[in-house]
């Protein structure tokens, strides 16, 4: 008898097989799916995925941005860089037009990420969407842990933890009655630290702040926020000049930087991988809220 | 780079199973900061000496609430060796459901008993599953062992007991090891107050364990997902493209093999293997690739491409095991749709041919099925599936059956008598 190795795939070579096979289960069962891309780095590995899923044929779906208004302008510049590249149709959703027309009110703390809800469900009404792509991970949050990778939405755009499908082998049922919608997270089972060796593996190219540069920044709640239109120092607060990068993109009011010397893939790999601090706990206002503030706005139809 | 491994946990209520998922990922390392200065803050407020790792892994409100796990949850963790997923799943409520979709995809099943308690009812449910759904590798932790004062000879009880219970459901190599959880002993690192035990840690185990699937040893089974035709998108060099997309579900595919299509039967050569990173000499399970074949066949999705080495007989009459996970009753004359592969079709149920007791390991006669019972169905299909043995291959013997109104997962399908494999010993 001979003998044959063992053919194993790698972790990475596994969660890309994975996601490939999610996203063209989508393309395959639902009419008008979507993909939500904001140019941050899980969005932008999902649709490097979405254009490896298809070669040699162009993503065969939109991508839609749920803009607050608050933008990193270097971020805006790589999404309409990557649209352009890959020939994409981008649909914005923009949370501006409701706060102007008084749809939307302004929160009190500033920060326009939970005023997403409403743009989004929106624009997955208005385009008849059936399936929304959306970069969530696992590994991110608590409520996040428990959702499915097809995750069913009502009309209302709920989403309902305790009536869940179950979810068997990988075998996913897309199955929806008209009006309701289906979530699709393709990176469910990837960590932060496998997207970035990823990002690494593949050379992918990012928006500049997720690599260190220096900024002006000031110190609120613990977290470094960028001085700007968005966010200004109160009394008390001073502004340095620090080395930092961004380990999330959102919300430029909200989304804070860390003190970071990595300036390349590897350096970030090398930090992520030594970290203590969650990307959301060191970078997110909005989700330290409280201890349910993830699951309460996925209920209402959040990302 | 290392493999990947899928881990499903699962245990009887208050076997601390919380607990060793939150020891597991403390001591790997894998929770950070934040998240256990969280969890020592809850700890603390509810006048707790010390942090209860079980707060790790409880994420829904409710779930905080009645201090209980409700739903399957999805860790991550890793070593130098490894990357893990970990599916903890609820051992009380909806315990067929939970288990059931947390071992469909595991490579292994850890199990806990508590040492004081040894095998219980939900021991012999859960290893029933675990064989049910043919998962590779199942670990018992004996947990507790600090409350046994770390005897040996209660653990060696415990383990025989262990051992007796799986021989009787078709399991041959169930692996147990003595844990505290509480206290850390063999979790992560040998223990030194059990030094009878000679044995690996669990993440050594974990570590050192084969996952499902030997693609070389096993038939090509290739399930299309969509074809791909770039016709004038992709410029002049692909206007002839013509690719099938899928994820091979099992075995291993080479340039120049001879491959017949299912369930049309028709015979070609496979011409090309191409990923987006270029085109392979051979692709193995479960990669996902773009097959392309020498003849111009007639070929869609829902259609299986196989090894013309050995090719499954499409039928139109299935007899199935299923757990069924709906509060609907299933019975005779049932309509339903079948998802098997990316294959959809109508289904009607002809016959419920009995209800599989858990804790006695036998079939039992029933004419329904209701929420959480495991049962012997007879389904006919509108048109014909690549249906094979789920004994013989998780990949192309397993089937969801929804509800073609409301889109409802109504049941995990197994095809073939699995029960008889688990029971008739």
């Amino acid at each position: 008898m001979t003998t044959v190795d063992t053919r194993r795939l790698t972790h990475l070579e596994w969660l890309e097989s994975e996601s490939i096979h999610i996203i063209r289960e989508v393309v395959a069962e639902f009419e008008r799916p979507v993909l939500l891309f904001s140019g941050g780095k899980d969005s932008v590995v999902m649709l490097h995925l979405a254009a490896k899923a298809f070669w040699p044929t162009p993503v065969p779906f939109p991508v839609l941005h749920v803009d607050t208004g608050h933008n990193f302008p270097e971020v805006i510049a790589y999404r309409d860089a990557t649209v352009e590249r890959l020939g994409l149709r981008l649909e914005v959703a923009r949370v501006q037009d409701y706060l102007d027309d008084g749809r939307l009110r302004e929160r009190a703390d500033g920060t326009r990420n939970p005023l997403q809800t409403q743009p989004l469900l929106d624009a997955i009404e208005g385009h008849r969407f059936d399936a929304v792509f959306g970069g969530g991970r696992r590994d991110e949050e608590k409520a996040r842990a428990k959702e499915r990778i097809f995750s069913l939405r009502d009309e209302f755009g709920q989403w309902d933890p305790r009536n869940q499908r179950p979810e068997l082998w990988n075998l996913y049922n897309g199955r929806h009655t008209p009006g309701q919608h289906v979530r699709v997270f393709p990176l469910s089972n990837w960590t932060e630290l496998d997207v970035w060796q990823y990002i690494g593996q593949e050379k992918i190219e990012l928006p500049p702040l997720y690599y260190a540069h220096d900024r002006e920044v000031f110190e609120r709640d613990g977290m470094l926020l960028s001085v700007g239109e968005f966010a200004q120092p109160k009394d008390g607060e001073t502004v340095e000049t620090r080395t930092v990068r961004y380990r999330t993109v959102g919300d430029m009011s909200c989304t804070g930087a860390v003190e970071s010397p990595a300036r390349t893939v590897e350096d970030v790999i090398a930090e992520v991988a030594a970290t203590r601090v969650t990307e959301r706990g060191a970078t997110r206002a909005d989700d330290r809220m409280s201890e349910a503030a993830m699951e309460d706005r996925k209920k209402e139809g959040y990302f | 780079m290392g493999t990947l491994l899928r881990l499903a946990t699962a245990g009887s209520v208050d076997d601390g199973k919380s607990t060793l998922v939150g020891r597991l990922l403390y001591d790997s390392k894998s929770v950070l900061a934040d998240q256990f200065d969280a969890v020592e803050r809850v700890s603390r407020d509810r006048g707790l000496a010390q942090a209860d790792l079980a707060l790790l892994t409880d994420g829904l409100r409710s779930e905080r609430e009645q201090g209980i796990t409700i739903d399957v949850a999805y860790r991550y963790f890793a070593t130098a060796e490894r990357s893990f997923i970990l599916a903890d799943c609820p051992g009380h409520v909806q315990y067929t459901r939970n288990t059931v979709t947390g071992a469909s995809t595991a490579d292994v099943v850890v199990l806990l008993v508590d040492a004081r308690k040894g095998v219980q009812e939900q021991t012999r449910r859960h290893l029933a599953v675990s064989s049910l759904l043919r998962v590779p590798h199942v670990i018992v932790v004996v947990n507790k062992i600090d409350l046994v004062d770390y005897d040996q000879a209660r653990y060696d009880t415990v383990s025989a007991e262990v051992n007796a219970t799986a021989t009787a459901l078709g399991l041959s190599d169930v692996v147990t090891v003595p844990v505290s959880a509480l206290a850390g002993d063999n979790v992560v690192t040998r223990s030194g107050r059990t030094p009878w035990y000679d044995g690996p840690s669990l993440l050594e185990l974990l570590e050192q364990l084969s996952p499902a699937g030997e693609p070389q040893s096993e038939p090509l089974r290739f399930p299309v997902q969509l074809v791909i035709r770039p016709q004038q998108a992709a410029g002049e060099r692909f206007r002839d493209y013509r690719g099938y997309a899928g994820q091979i579900a099992s075995g291993l595919v080479r340039v120049g093999d001879p491959v017949t299509v299912l369930p049309s039967g028709r015979t070609s050569t496979v011409a090309g293997i191409d990923t987006a990173d270029g085109e392979l000499s051979e692709a193995y399970a479960p990669q996902s690739v773009t097959l392309r074949l020498d003849d111009d066949v007639d070929i869609a999705r829902g259609d299986l491409i196989v090894t013309s080495r050995s090719v499954p007989a499409p039928t139109q009459d299935v007899d199935g095991t299923v757990a069924w996970l709906s509060d609907r009753e299933l019975r005779a004359g049932t309509k339903v749709l079948l998802k098997h592969g990316t294959r959809t079709v109508q289904a009607i149920v002809k016959q419920v041919g009995g209800r599989l007791d858990l804790d006695a390991a036998q079939l039992r006669q029933a004419d329904t099925l209701g929420l959480n019972d495991i049962g012997h169905v007879t389904l006919r299909l509108a048109a014909p599936i690549a249906a094979e043995e789920y004994l013989h291959s998780r990949a192309a013997g397993a089937f969801l059956l929804i509800d073609a109104h409301d889109g409802t997962t109504l049941a995990a399908g197994m095809v073939g008598d699995a029960l008889l494999a688990t029971a008739a010993v």
